[in-house]
C-alpha cells in the first residue's frame, strides 16, 4: 500500500503545532553549540517565535478539525482549547526566563529546547484519542520536565527536586501504563471511542476488570496532578525547581494532565461513572482541605503556592465529580484562569528572589509596595484572583465549578469547597499584608528594576486574569461548545 | 504439547508489578528504587504481549516497543539526574534527600 493511505495533507495540518514545536526544539539544539552562549537572548526569542507559530498552527488545525492518523488523534474544540492553553503557558514561561537565566548564569539553548519539547508532548496528550498516544505524549512532556526541574545542576535543592519529580513521575507512569494494558486486555483496543463501545456493548467485559483499570489510571493521573493522596512530591519539587520552571510545572503539564483525565473519564470510563464518583469526591475534598491547611503553616512563598496548587487541583476535581458537560467546561475555564494567575505570581517571586534564589520567604516581600509599587500591584491582582475575588478570572473559575457541582446535586462538596476557599483567603492575604503594611526588607529594597521583558511577563498574565474576570463569556462560550467530547 | 494457560502469564505480570511497587516503597537506595520502576514497566510489557497473543493482534507487540523506547529515554534522564545528585551530596540514600523540609 502507498504511504498516502496512512498520511495525508489534512492529517499533517491537524498535527501542525506539534510539528512546529518539535522542529523548533531540534533547531535550537543544533544551533546551541554554534552560537556564543553568553551573548544570547537569541534562543529565547527563537522559542517565542516558535510558540507563536504553534499558536497559529493550532488555529489552522482547528479549521481542519476532525480525527487524524486513523483516529489516534482527535483534533476537536477540546484539544484546540488545551493546545492553545499550554502554548500560551509556554509563552508566559519564556518571558520571565530571559532575565532569570541571565541572573543565574545558566545556559539558555537547552532550556528553551526542553521547554518546547515538553509543550509538544502536552499538545500530543491533549489531542490524543488513543491511550498509547496519550502515554507517549505524557512521557515526552514528563521526561523534558524532569530535566527542567533540575536545570540548575549545581543547586542542591534543584537536584533533589528533579530526583523526586523523576522517581514519583515514573512510578505514576507505571500505574497508568498498567491501566492501559488492562483496558487493552479487556476490550482489545486502546482507542477511547472503541473502548467505550466495547464497555457499553453486548459482550461487555467484567466490570471488575474495567474498575481495576480505571483505578490504576486514576492513581497514575492523580500523581501527575498532585491530588490527594498522591500530593507529597509537589511541595518539594515546586520549592526546589527554578522558579520559572515551577510556574510552568504547576500550570502547563497540570492542565494537560487534567485534559486527559477529563477525556478518559468522561468518554471510556463514563459508563462506570457511579463507581468512580465517590472516590473522586473524597480525593477532591481532601486535596482542597489538606492543601489549604498545610499552606497556612508555610513561611516559604514557593512552598506556600505549592500547597495552594494542591488545593486548586482539588477544585478542578470537584468539576470532574460533577460528571457533566457543564462540569467539563467549568474545569477548562478554571485551568485557563489558574494558568494566568499562577504563572504571574511565580514570575513575581522569580523577580524578587534574586541571584541564587535566596529570597523566597514571606518576610522578603515586606514593603514591596513602597519600593516597587507596580510589581506589588500586579502581585495583588494575582493573589486576589487566587482567592477568588470578583472581577478576576479566579472568581468566575470557582463560580462555574461550584455551579456545575450544584447542578449535579453535590451540595455537601460545594459547601465544604466554599468553606475551603475562605480558609485559603487567609494565607494569600498574609502576603498582601506583608507587602503593604511592613517596612521594606533587604530583598524588596535590592530587587532590580523591571526590564521590558519582565514587564511583559508580569503584565500579560495580569491582563489575562482581568479579561477572564470581566469578559468570562469569551472563553466560557468556547469551552462550553467543545466540552461534549467524542464518545 | 500442552500450553501454559494465559492466566499464568497475567498472574506473573501482576506479581512482578507488585514486587516493583514494593521495591519502590521500601528500598532505600535510589538505584534500587529506580530498578523497581523498570521492573514495573517490564511487568506491564509482559501483560501487553500476553494480551496481544491472546487476541492474535500485532498492536500489543508494538506497544511493548513504545514502552521500551520510553523506558530507555527515562533511564538516560534518570541516571543523569542520579549522577548530579551523587556529585553534590556523595550519598544515594533516599532518607538523606530532605533539604527542603521545614
Amino acid at each position: 500500500m502507498p504511504i498516502s493511505n496512512f498520511i495525508n495533507a489534512g492529517d499533517l495540518i491537524r498535527f501542525l503545532p506539534e510539528i512546529i514545536l518539535s522542529v523548533a526544539g531540534t533547531l535550537l539544539m543544533v544551533l546551541d553549540p554554534l552560537v556564543n552562549r553568553r551573548s544570547s537572548n537569541l534562543f529565547g526569542t527563537l522559542s517565542l517565535l516558535a510558540l507563536i507559530g504553534a499558536l497559529f498552527g493550532s488555529v489552522a488545525a482547528y479549521a481542519q478539525a476532525g480525527p487524524a492518523f486513523g483516529g489516534m488523534l482527535s483534533v476537536d474544540g477540546f484539544a484546540t482549547f488545551f493546545r492553545m492553553l499550554v502554548i500560551v503557558v509556554g509563552i508566559l514561561t519564556v518571558l520571565p526566563s530571559y532575565r532569570f537565566l541571565a541572573r543565574q548564569d545558566a545556559e539558555t539553548g537547552e532550556y528553551h529546547a526542553l521547554l518546547l519539547y515538553s509543550i509538544a508532548g502536552q499538545c500530543v496528550m491533549v489531542s490524543a484519542n488513543d491511550l498509547i498516544m496519550i502515554f507517549i505524549g505524557l512521557e515526552i512532556s514528563s521526561i523534558s520536565s524532569y530535566v527542567l526541574a533540575g536545570y540548575l545542576r549545581d543547586d542542591k535543592r534543584a537536584n533533589e527536586a528533579a530526583l523526586k519529580y523523576f522517581l514519583l513521575g515514573s512510578f505514576a507512569t507505571g500505574f497508568f501504563l498498567y491501566g492501559v494494558a488492562l483496558i487493552y486486555g479487556a476490550t482489545g483496543t486502546v482507542n477511547l471511542t472503541l473502548a467505550r463501545a466495547a464497555i457499553t456493548g453486548a459482550n461487555s467485559p467484567s466490570p471488575v476488570f474495567i474498575g481495576v483499570a480505571a483505578a490504576l489510571m486514576f492513581v497514575g493521573l492523580g500523581f501527575k496532578v498532585s491530588a490527594w493522596p498522591f500530593q507529597m512530591w509537589a511541595p518539594d519539587v515546586y520549592q526546589g525547581a527554578p522558579t520559572p520552571v515551577t510556574a510552568f510545572l504547576s500550570t502547563g503539564p497540570k492542565a494537560a494532565t487534567f485534559a486527559i483525565f477529563l477525556r478518559i473519564f468522561m468518554t471510556a470510563f463514563e459508563p462506570i461513572g457511579n463507581g468512580w464518583e465517590p472516590l473522586v469526591w473524597i480525593c477532591a475534598l481532601l486535596s482542597m482541605t489538606i492543601g489549604n491547611f498545610a499552606a497556612l503553616l508555610q513561611s516559604n512563598v514557593k512552598r506556600l503556592l505549592a500547597y495552594s496548587s494542591i488545593a486548586h487541583a482539588g477544585y478542578v476535581l470537584v468539576a470532574l465529580t460533577a460528571r457533566s458537560d457543564v462540569g467539563t467546561a467549568a474545569a477548562m475555564f478554571y485551568l485557563a484562569a489558574y494558568a494566568f494567575m499562577n504563572i504571574g505570581a511565580f514570575a513575581v517571586i522569580s523577580h524578587i528572589s534574586g541571584k541564587g534564589e535566596r529570597y523566597q520567604n514571606l518576610e522578603d516581600f515586606a514593603g514591596l509596595a513602597q519600593k516597587q509599587p507596580m510589581t506589588a500591584a500586579l502581585l495583588t491582582i494575582f493573589l486576589l484572583s487566587l482567592i477568588g475575588v470578583p472581577l478576576t478570572g479566579g472568581f468566575f473559575g470557582k463560580f462555574y465549578i461550584f455551579k456545575a457541582a450544584l447542578e449535579s446535586h453535590l451540595v455537601w462538596l460545594t459547601v465544604l469547597g466554599l468553606l475551603n476557599s475562605a480558609v485559603a483567603a487567609y494565607y494569600y492575604l498574609r502576603i498582601l499584608v506583608m507587602m503593604y503594611m511592613h517596612e521594606p526588607s533587604e530583598a524588596a529594597s535590592g530587587a532590580e528594576p523591571l526590564t521590558v521583558g519582565l514587564k511583559a511577563a508580569l503584565i500579560l498574565p495580569a491582563l489575562g486574569t482581568l479579561i477572564l474576570g470581566i469578559f468570562p463569556s469569551w472563553v466560557l462560550d468556547f469551552a462550553g461548545k467543545s466540552s461534549s467530547l467524542l464518545k | 504439547m500442552t500450553q501454559v494457560p494465559i492466566s499464568w502469564f497475567l498472574t506473573l505480570s501482576a506479581v512482578l508489578f507488585a514486587l516493583g511497587v514494593a521495591g519502590f516503597l521500601f528500598r532505600r537506595s535510589i538505584i534500587t528504587v529506580f530498578m523497581s520502576i523498570e521492573l514495573m514497566l517490564n511487568a506491564v510489557n509482559l501483560s501487553f504481549v500476553t494480551f496481544a497473543y491472546e487476541y492474535k493482534q500485532v498492536n500489543g507487540h508494538l506497544f511493548t516497543f513504545f514502552v521500551m523506547v520510553v523506558a530507555a529515554a527515562e533511564a538516560a534522564v534518570g541516571l543523569a539526574i542520579i549522577l548530579t545528585v551523587f556529585k553534590n551530596r556523595a550519598t544515594l540514600n533516599i532518607d538523606d534527600m530532605d533539604s527542603m523540609k521545614d
